[in-house]
């Protein structure tokens, strides 16, 4: 495999193979509780994205100076800073989506998709890699997110970003914007994920993501 | 993290590098959040103010410049800078006036813990009449599609655009309005409901009468 195409996989590959949330189901707790809408689902998606790939690019050109035992503190403290530079941003310039997440922005920092992707990628890959593969596992998160957000928020409030889907006519189904629609839209999705997974590929056998965690 | 049966050794690190590599990380860390805090501290407070800032003119209808008030010594005295979010939550009030100076109400920063966590308010209050004459939301985290109506229900919020604060404001059901110290609750919100009824009564319990010795004095 050429230089070029291996980086595509590695890119590829969280979008659709190892999708963090559809496939791999991490980092499950953001996932559920701001994805009430689609626009907060972006929001989050795109500051999991930063912290994910600013965390990727340090851990991968440092990792030959950070000693085993304590790279997961290493990590951390890399982590917990990209989550507070988008934090305080967050905050400055877009003070209405700040106020939406709430919480949630701090607690990034305890994503396992984040720290997961640095114990198994970043630390033992090179630069190049290490960026396609957080590029591709970002987008993964930032389309689960926005996927979940709209189908939440089209069926939850009858609009998609602000604007009324339905008309007036419709009568929002609320339990979707409250916390036990998440788990049903979740699992809806998941289950139509590995439909169609099945369906796409009927010879090969289902593979089994390693690394199970929840988050 | 894979199937690997026995975990790796690793080699040996002196213990030196090991709190020299935290140290360095955590002393660049540091750097780079102190430079991004100050970086971004003038922007974030100048978002507070503004948000605040307009919810002045929101909770006091007509109204289109303020004067900032501090509790100080046990009375209301003016401070002469108007720019709000100093002096802090429990010390300041904001003093309304229309196009030709007439005085229209205080607007009093207020919270109180809803169903989730602190409600944050901004209410106007007309003390001559002594009624609430307008109520913004700041801050809530109440749940979406139910407490987070006290933001978004119109109904619910026309219950303080004339609200009697004598005898003590109380909450009735939906419908059930019939006095001018009534607030008419959203069903199914009723505990945000309350802790907004609740809020209002220690706002105006608190503020009264300063309130009314400053405007004697000055309005």
């Amino acid at each position: 495999m050429s230089e070029k195409t291996s980086l595509k996989v590695e890119f590829s590959k969280g979008i659709w193979e190892q999708n963090p949330v559809f496939i791999a189901v991490l980092g499950m707790c953001p996932v559920l509780a701001v994805t009430n809408s689609a626009i907060n689902g972006i929001a989050m998606g795109l500051a999991t994205f930063f912290v994910l790939f600013c965390s990727s690019i340090l851990v991968s050109s440092l990792r030959k100076l950070i000693p085993k035992q304590v790279r997961i503190t290493a990590f951390i403290i890399i982590i917990a800073t990209f989550v507070t530079v988008a934090d305080f941003t967050l905050q400055a310039f877009f003070p209405v989506i700040h106020k939406e997440l709430g919480a949630f922005i701090a607690l990034i920092v305890v994503n396992c998709l984040i720290l997961g992707r640095q114990e198994a990628f970043a630390y033992k890959n090179r630069l190049g890699p290490s960026i396609a593969d957080a590029s591709g596992m970002g987008v993964g998160f930032l389309l689960a997110l926005f996927l979940l957000g709209a189908v939440r928020e089209i069926l939850g409030s009858g609009s998609l970003f602000g604007i009324s889907v339905f008309g007036p006519e419709f009568e929002p189904w609320i339990i979707m914007i409250l916390p036990p629609g998440g788990f049903f839209a979740l699992g809806f999705l998941l289950l139509f994920f590995s439909w169609f997974k099945r369906i796409r590929n009927p010879e090969r056998e289902e593979r089994k993501p390693g690394g199970h965690q929840d988050g | 993290m894979n199937s690997e049966p026995a975990i790796a050794v690793p080699p040996k690190a002196s213990p030196y590098k090991l709190v020299f590599t935290l140290g360095i990380a955590g002393f660049f860390s540091g750097l780079i959040l102190v430079a991004v805090y100050l970086g971004t501290l003038p922007r974030i407070q100048a978002n507070k103010a503004e948000a605040l800032r307009k919810a002045i003119f929101q909770v006091l209808p007509g109204c289109k410049a303020f004067k900032t008030l501090v509790f100080v010594g046990g009375k209301l005295v003016l401070r002469e800078s108007d720019s709000p979010g100093e002096g802090g939550e429990g010390r300041t009030l904001f003093a309304g006036y229309d196009e030709n100076s007439k005085f229209l109400g205080i607007a009093i920063p207020a919270s109180e813990p809803g169903f989730q966590d602190l409600i944050g308010v901004l209410l106007g209050y007309n003390p001559k009449l002594r009624e609430v004459i307008g109520l913004e939301i700041l801050e809530s985290k109440e749940t979406p599609g139910l407490g987070d109506k006290i933001i978004k229900d119109q109904n619910f919020r026309a219950n303080f655009l004339s609200l009697a604060v004598e005898p003590e404001i109380v909450s009735v059901k939906t419908g059930k309005k019939s006095a001018k110290n009534e607030v008419e609750a959203i069903t199914g919100a009723t505990i945000s409901s309350k802790a907004i009824v609740r809020l209002l009564n220690k706002a105006v319990a608190k503020w009264r009468e300063p309130i009314e010795e400053w405007t004697d004095e000055n309005e």
